[in-house]
């Protein structure tokens, strides 16, 4: 069987404008279970946008966006979060004023996670809250508030999880760390999609990488490949590096 | 021990306790009816605005809406005054679905919006043109149900189901997604929570609540115009009381009546002539120096409020 027919999304021809800005323009790939997807582009090349479709916080405007077999595009997103996606922010939304225990208490009560539950005890433990699991959540740093938003979207035990920027703000030892815990949670079978601009992090983690540019894909396979791609280094770095 | 039981235990079994049994023993009988009014009200808006955030300046067109709804039932239909007050309850929760619309506003643009329908349900009632239904202007007799004895134990009874609801939003998974939709509506969803039929709930909730104290009051006034029962003060008060005490809490709005009503009335008996400027500063105090409410005197030093 060929990966794209074991995919458990596939994006097809996606399309999303604002006004007449199209965010995305007949964008499509798909991703494998286990599988750790990078996208990658440049500023404002519709790598966010592409993740607030697949989440459900956009209606997409044309094409397709396949989940396990059913169609998904203009799903509302908790409905998404009960079939298996979830996903974190790039400025993390934790629910302030509850604590943090609260905050994944929701999740847990609401997500709709199919089979037993995570325990709140382990989440905390393994992403480092346990200290603050009392606290309200707008007591936080940063990084601990990105910690939480992760926590609070595998809560729900999702089959596709998507990262927005979840590295970025990390010091180089928190970087190695959670890049071990995301490799660990792909070899648990979920799928896994990256937005990332931490090229070296995007290296260590990734099995594979779709280059947006303008709203579509311009390249696909792997980053080392794909830096040596004229396209690829004439959207990063301007025409006259390409030759 | 649970700390539902706690609260309930604790809380509401003395509340409920101490207002069954102080008729028996004050004599200002509709002073002590108002006080169980407004405990109910401002549960009703702490529901709504602790738990959602959405702060209802019309809350009093659902209080109005009930009033009408229990006139209504005993001027044409000669219902039962028990069963008269759950039609009101019932006109106040179809008011709230013909506005649930309104709860796509946030902030101040749905305090507006809601302030301008219960003045919009004021002028429908009170539109002599519909003299036959209403009484229009002219205000409302229900001489055939008067009895406060009656209304007044109704209204403890609606109290301490408002104060259980209240209670049961403070230590479930439910009252705990309310909150996170106040919080973050786009994290609430991803968290698996159907944020419009959460804020749908908690409205009619509320709705429901303040429609059940407005058929108890037409039942204990039996006399009223609609300026009385859709003034804008009942509004004003229920949510000054709740956030005096401090909202997402069940003793907050509790203590917000308590304090803030006793002392309105307190002025109001002694010392008349100062009454306005006293209640203005005590309200400009709060809102400079506590913000979050009476409670957060405890909070801020990390006590848990029940």
């Amino acid at each position: 069987m060929s990966p794209e027919q074991n995919s458990i999304l596939k994006v097809s021809k996606l399309v999303k404008r604002f006004g007449g800005f199209h965010a995305l323009d007949g964008l499509s790939f798909h991703v494998v279970p286990g599988e750790i997807l990078g996208l990658v582009g440049p500023n404002g090349s519709g790598k966010t946008t592409a993740i607030n479709v697949i989440s459900g916080l956009y209606a997409p405007d044309g094409g397709e966006v396949v989940f396990d077999g059913a169609s998904s595009g203009g799903v509302a997103s908790h409905r998404l979060v009960h079939r298996g996606i979830n996903r974190t922010f790039q400025v993390p939304k934790p629910f302030l004023s509850l604590t943090v225990r609260e905050n994944i208490q929701v999740a847990l009560a609401y997500g709709g996670a199919t089979g037993t539950p995570p325990s709140i005890a382990e989440l905390l433990e393994k992403y480092r809250l346990k200290e603050v699991a009392d606290r309200p959540a707008a007591d936080l740093n940063s990084a601990q508030q990105k910690m939480l938003d992760l926590t609070r979207a595998l809560a729900t035990r999702p089959r596709l999880l998507l990262l927005d920027e979840l590295a970025a703000g990390l010091n180089p030892a928190e970087l190695d760390w959670i890049a071990g815990r995301i490799k660990a949670l792909a070899a648990t079978g979920m799928a896994i999609i990256v937005v990332e601009h931490l090229m070296g992090f995007i290296e260590q983690i990734t099995d594979r990488v779709i280059v947006l540019n303008a709203g579509k894909e311009i390249f696909e396979g792997t980053l080392a490949t794909a830096v040596r791609e004229p396209q690829v280094i004439e959207v990063f770095l301007g025409g006259e590096h390409a030759h | 021990m649970h700390s539902a039981s706690k609260h309930l235990l604790f809380i509401l079994a003395p509340l409920v306790v101490v207002f069954a049994l102080l008729p028996g023993a004050y004599q200002n009988h509709l002073l002590l009816f108002n006080f169980v009014i407004f405990l109910i009200l401002a549960q009703g808006v702490n529901i709504i605005y602790g738990f959602t955030g959405y702060l209802p300046f019309g809350y009093v067109g659902f209080f109005g809406a009930g009033a009408y709804g229990f006139a209504i039932m005993v001027m044409h239909l000669q219902t039962p005054a028990p069963l008269a007050v759950l039609v009101g309850g019932a006109v106040a929760v179809a008011l709230g679905l013909l506005l649930t619309p309104l709860l796509r506003l946030s902030g101040a643009y749905f305090a507006i919006a809601n302030l301008a329908a219960s003045l919009a349900v004021l002028h429908f009632v009170a539109n002599p043109a519909l003299e036959g239904i209403t009484k229009g202007p002219y205000g409302v007799s229900l001489t055939g149900t008067f009895n406060p004895t009656h209304a007044y134990y109704a209204a403890v009874v609606v109290m301490a189901l408002t104060v259980g609801a209240v209670i049961y939003l403070k230590n479930s998974p439910f009252g705990l997604a309310l909150q996170a939709v106040r919080e973050d509506a786009v994290s609430a969803s991803m968290a698996g929570v159907n944020i419009i039929k959460m804020r749908v709930i908690a409205w009619l909730a509320s709705a429901l609540v303040a429609g059940l104290a407005g058929g108890i009051y037409a039942w204990y006034v039996s006399v009223f115009y609609p300026d009385n029962v859709f003034s804008g003060e009942f509004s004003i008060f229920a949510i000054v009381f709740a956030l005096f005490g401090g909202v997402a809490t069940v003793t907050g709005p509790i203590v917000g009546v308590l304090i803030l009503y006793g002392i309105y009335n307190l002025i109001g008996f002694t010392t008349p002539q100062y009454f306005q400027l006293i209640y203005g500063l005590l309200i400009m105090g709060l809102v400079l120096f506590l913000p979050a409410g009476l409670v957060s005197l405890a909070t801020r030093r990390g006590w848990h409020v029940p």
